[in-house]
């Protein structure tokens, strides 16, 4: 194995493939699973009427503030993970718009479950051969960080084992509703709250990293299929479940690129085994996190310090490690140390971060600083110290935090809910919850599901059917098709066909132009297929120019069909006129060069029109009128 | 279950371990309850499911009751004393999840551990009045209620809060105003989200409710969220509140008058209206303790209505008074006021106040409403509809003769307002 442990060393580069060649999925016993959140495209909310649409901070017409408190479950216990939330009880902030109602807010009672949502989220466990849970019942999973009003999930198990073409096992489906997504001031935004989300979990039936990716992209691909999923970043995102053998199930939450997904499962696999190595020496070297070795109130030793944090400190709290000294600063995944880990669960009681030895002397700490701490603590060069700044109750309660981590590092790798971080790493979030977060949701009624009604729901043509389709039937290549199929107008593609306009057309229109478009920053979810059907049927039609297209489509946000602005059609009449005068202007020009004159007067209308004329139009036009000229 | 399922469901209790058929696939769980003709089943991922009962096979009896864990939380006897008394509602329930209902739980050690920080504030005593939602109180639970608070004050009780479901907290509230006179406050508390929620209004009201029990002027008051915001709680005088919301936190509004005070939270600062002088006289000179409970159960509200037939009141002959809930500044059809005319001058008390819940009737500015007075109806100022209605219960059972009409129009524990707050109008 490479060293890739090395301080300081940023390691993002290669260290994921080189890592990749050296390891052993098989003997490290490599299980992984997923699971994929997808946002449904339904006109309302799961539990309210309020439709799902984005809206940015600076929109928000209102604003509440709330407190969560963990509630116990049904045998009195709280859940583990809601717990750890609890140790920082903190006031969130929610962002209201005039497209939220008192639902979002916890304010009313849910409306019953979606019905259109539901259809979808049934007809995606038809695709995959699901067995449909009888009578479903929605729950509330308890979910304190803030992310929801109410201070838990509402979830709804809709079916039970079914399988991908490759066999795999898909394990569940749940209806669920999705949560605030926070806005960079650190408050909570409510319209993503309540839009319907599928939940997909496969089994852990993943071997490599590779096979990660292949088995998120053909649900994604089935999930397109329906032509019933939100589209764009951030309304698919994957939850990755790793283990090895020696390991622990650890569950990372939040990918939202696919092309990540085997780099995190890589990168996981890299930080247990690390870890493990770390737990190996830590026994090798009889370390050991005692009762005795109690934070000490270090404050007085960087009363003049250079490093800003701890002389500004309440106060600075030091531990000592035994035995840790090397491995708190060894690197488990690029950029990412076991002090990382540490710094992660400390921050649970709202401090900052925190400082270790193997890092120091660094952030102004100085040579001199760090000596004293060694002499203070009694510590020797085989220890770790660990520096915490903040109120005294903060950092007593992060020191708690700290030696409960050092001490399941010696045990080897706890489970965890992990979040994902940028580049494929991830950073400690809480523990893995348990059944005790889920009790009913007491004011959604159950509902019942028919065998015939699931008949009756219609199977979508998967995407990679239809991409063949289009080869065969417009004659298109295999990478145009693939994109054409997969494109969120694709559907409208296959509409224009049948009444007859151009495929190549409507084709180049619906991916090609639109992509520019987008390029440009226009955003192209603002642009009704309305309108695009109606740009392309007037070009059909002759009264607008293709050449107007992409003008049209640039400007097109928010604009009805037909709404074609100063690009209007030209009648006949009109145009035969103006050609007339155009030759009348330029007679001589006309003489001299006869019908040759024709090109470059079209030229002239063409610019004139600025594309709202087809161009064989005014080629007649022009030419009509030359030819009449000439006659004269 | 009335299907032919029924002999199967006999055999699975709550607890039991099931395996159940779903497709051609078998779960395992543990049998919650019945729901709608489904067996409710518990998965190991905590999620419940909905399956036929034919499909649920018991594999495993429960045997026994869980043990529930109490975490007890010590008491210190050197804080004041504070009484709650519970008459149900969310501010105290918890789920069933066999039924899934939302269910009320009282008894001090559980509210102690519900609400963290309560036992930090005073010793607590709780009486479990009674459990009822708070729709099906009655006139006898009022008069209970206002026997428990005083026997507790007795006892030494230095502030009474009375849990109550939000419906119909505000009739009690008025009720109790008028029963007792304390020289300590009674503090009414509820909440509008159920306690088994994280988002739970119970704890923050809990909490402020005790701040005002201990702190707050001695009445009768409602303590409830003043915003959709988890910062302040206003104390709402008894007889001038009214619940305007079917659930939002702040349902509880002051009608007409500002709140009395606030208490913010988390900090638990109590501020007091400044300019209710009233108020400090009535805390400088303790109030004497008393009680009386006697009503006239015999009485009714009527809420009129463009078109109403006489029909209505005539359901109410046998009654001993009627308040009428007119149109605009108390105001009925003109067949209205003849039928009035009858029943009060056949000895009915009738009062007359106003949809509009703000502002004061005014029976002297249009030729109905000085009909209305002619043939005996009482301006009720403006007191609010069912304020004025447990009033005339109480006046009617403690007073005979012209002596009611005298004190409907009287103002007895600030259920009517004088001079209307002008600078209130609209000002939080």
């Amino acid at each position: 194995m490479k060293k890739g442990h090395e301080k300081g060393r940023d390691a993002d580069d290669a260290l994921g493939d080189a890592f990749d060649e050296e390891f052993n999925y098989g003997a490290l016993g490599l299980k992984a699973g997923l699971e994929i959140h997808q946002q449904l495209n339904s006109k309302q909310k799961l539990f309210c009427h309020c439709p799902t649409v984005f809206r940015e901070a600076s929109e928000s017409t209102h604003s509440c503030t709330r407190y969560l408190q963990a509630t116990r479950s049904e045998l009195g216990e709280v859940d583990k993970a809601a717990l750890e939330e609890m140790m920082n009880v903190r006031e969130f902030t929610y962002l209201g718009y005039d497209t939220t109602c008192l639902v979002e807010t916890d304010e009313e009672p849910p409306a019953p479950l979606n019905p259109e949502a539901f259809e979808i989220a049934l007809t995606i466990a038809k695709m995959f051969q699901m067995n449909i849970i009888p009578q479903v019942h929605t729950m509330r999973k308890l979910v304190i960080d803030g992310s929801n009003t109410g201070g838990f999930q509402r979830t709804a198990l809709i079916a039970v084992l079914g399988q991908l073409s490759g066999g795999e096992v898909i394990e569940t489906i749940c209806l669920e509703e999705d949560a605030c997504q926070r806005t960079p001031s650190g408050a909570f935004s409510l319209d993503r709250l309540g839009i319907p989300l599928i939940e997909i979990a496969t089994a852990p039936c993943i071997r490599t990293p590779e096979e990660a990716y292949h088995v998120a992209a053909e649900i994604g691909m089935c999930l397109r299929s329906t032509g019933r999923v939100k589209r764009g970043l951030g309304t698919i995102r994957q939850d990755v479940n790793v283990s090895i053998a020696k390991g622990a199930r650890v569950e990372i939450k939040g990918v939202q690129e696919l092309a990540l997904l085997s780099e995190v499962v890589r990168r996981e696999v890299m930080r247990q085994v690390y870890l493990l190595e770390i737990r190996d020496e830590l026994r090798d070297r009889g370390a050991l996190v005692s009762d005795e070795d109690t934070p000490v109130d270090v404050t007085d030793l960087f009363s003049q310090s250079k490093s800003k944090v701890l002389k500004k400190a309440d106060t600075v709290f030091a531990l000592r490690l035994r035995k840790f000294g090397g491995l708190v600063g060894r690197e488990i995944q690029p950029s990412r140390r076991l002090g990382s880990e540490m710094s992660d669960y400390a921050k649970k009681c709202g401090v900052g971060g925190l400082f270790h030895s193997d890092e120091l002397p660094a952030y102004g700490v100085t040579e001199e600083d760090v000596s004293a701490l060694f002499s203070r603590m009694g510590a020797d060069p085989t220890d770790c110290i660990v520096l915490v700044a903040d109120t005294k109750e903060r950092c007593l309660c992060a020191m708690k935090q700290i030696v409960h981590r050092a001490r399941l590092a010696l045990e080897g790798i706890p489970k965890e809910t992990r979040k994902f971080l940028d580049g494929g790493s991830s950073a400690y979030m809480r523990p893995l919850p348990g059944a005790a977060r889920m009790y009913p949701e007491t004011d959604v009624l159950t509902v019942d599901v028919s065998d015939e009604y699931v008949s009756s729901l219609p199977l979508p043509e998967l995407l990679t059917d239809r991409s063949a389709r289009y080869q065969k039937e417009f004659g298109f290549d295999d990478q145009v098709s693939r994109k054409l199929a997969d494109s969120p107008y694709s559907l409208l593609f296959e509409e224009l066909a049948q009444a007859g306009l151009k495929p190549e057309l409507v084709m180049r229109t619906v991916i090609g132009t639109m992509k520019e478009v987008e390029r440009k920053g226009v955003n192209t979810a603002r642009i009704s297929d309305g309108y695009i059907r109606s740009i392309l049927f007037a070009v059909h039609e002759g009264t607008i120019a293709k050449e107007a297209i992409p003008d049209l489509l640039e400007n097109g946000m928010d604009k009805q069909p037909g709404d074609f602005g100063s690009v209007s059609s030209v009648d006949a009449d009109t145009l035969l006129m103006r050609a007339e005068e155009i030759v009348s202007e330029r007679i001589a020009f006309v003489k001299e060069r006869g019908m040759g004159s024709v090109a470059p007067l079209m030229g002239v209308i063409m610019k004139e029109m600025r594309g709202s004329v087809d161009g064989k139009r005014v080629n007649e036009a022009v030419s009509i009128a030359v030819e009449k000229a000439l006659k004269e | 279950m009335q299907d032919s399922t029924s002999s199967n469901t006999i055999d699975i209790a709550s607890g039991d371990i099931v395996t159940c058929t779903i497709g051609n696939i078998s779960l395992c769980g543990v049998y919650v309850t019945e729901r709608n003709g489904m067996a409710v089943i518990k998965l190991d991922s905590g999620y419940n499911i909905g399956v036929s009962h034919q499909n649920c096979i018991v594999q495993e009896k429960h045997h026994g009751e869980s043990a529930k864990v109490i975490h007890e939380v010590e008491q210190n006897p050197l804080l004041p004393c504070v009484s709650i008394i519970s008459t149900g509602g969310t501010v105290a329930s918890s789920v069933d999840y066999r039924t899934g209902a939302v269910t009320s739980k009282f008894e001090v050690q559980e509210i102690l551990s519900l609400i963290p920080g309560l036992a930090k504030m005073a010793q607590f005593r709780s009486i479990q009045l009674s459990n009822i939602l708070s729709e099906n109180m009655a006139v006898s639970i009022w008069q209970e209620m206002a026997q428990a608070a005083y026997d507790e004050i007795q006892a030494g009780a230095q502030g009474v809060i009375i849990t109550h479901g939000t419906d119909t907290m505000a009739y009690s509230a008025a009720a109790l105003s008028f029963m007792l006179k304390t020289p300590v406050p009674i503090v009414f508390v509820g909440s509008q989200r159920s306690a088994d929620r994280p988002s739970s209004d119970n704890i923050m009201n809990m909490l402020c409710a005790t701040k005002t029990a201990l702190e707050g002027p001695s009445e009768v008051t409602v303590v409830m969220h003043a915003s959709t915001n988890d910062d302040r709680c206003a104390i709402h005088r008894g007889v001038r509140v009214r619940k305007m919301h079917t659930s939002c936190r702040d349902a509880f509004q002051s009608i007409d008058i500002p709140p009395l005070g606030y208490v913010s939270y988390p900090d638990l600062e109590i501020s007091l209206r400044s300019e209710n002088t009233d108020l400090e006289a009535k805390n400088d000179a303790k109030t004497e303790l008393s009680l009386s409970l006697a009503m006239e159960e015999r009485c009714g509200l009527v809420y009129y209505y463009p078109g109403a037939s006489v029909d209505v009141l005539d359901a109410y002959q046998h009654y001993k008074g009627l308040i009428i809930a007119g149109t605009g500044l108390g105001h009925c059809s003109t067949e209205w006021v003849r039928r009035l005319g009858e029943m009060s001058s056949s000895g009915m008390v009738i009062v007359m106040v106003s949809q509009c819940l703000n502002g004061k009737v005014c029976n002297r500015v249009y030729d109905t409403g000085r009909d209305l007075l002619a043939v005996g109806v009482i301006e009720g100022g403006d007191m609010l509809p069912e304020v004025a209605l447990v009033k005339l219960m109480w006046v009617l059972a403690h007073a005979s003769g012209d002596e009611p009409r005298a004190m409907m129009q009287k103002d007895l524990v600030h259920e009517k307002n004088e001079s209307s707050f002008v600078a209130w109008r609209g000002v939080p």
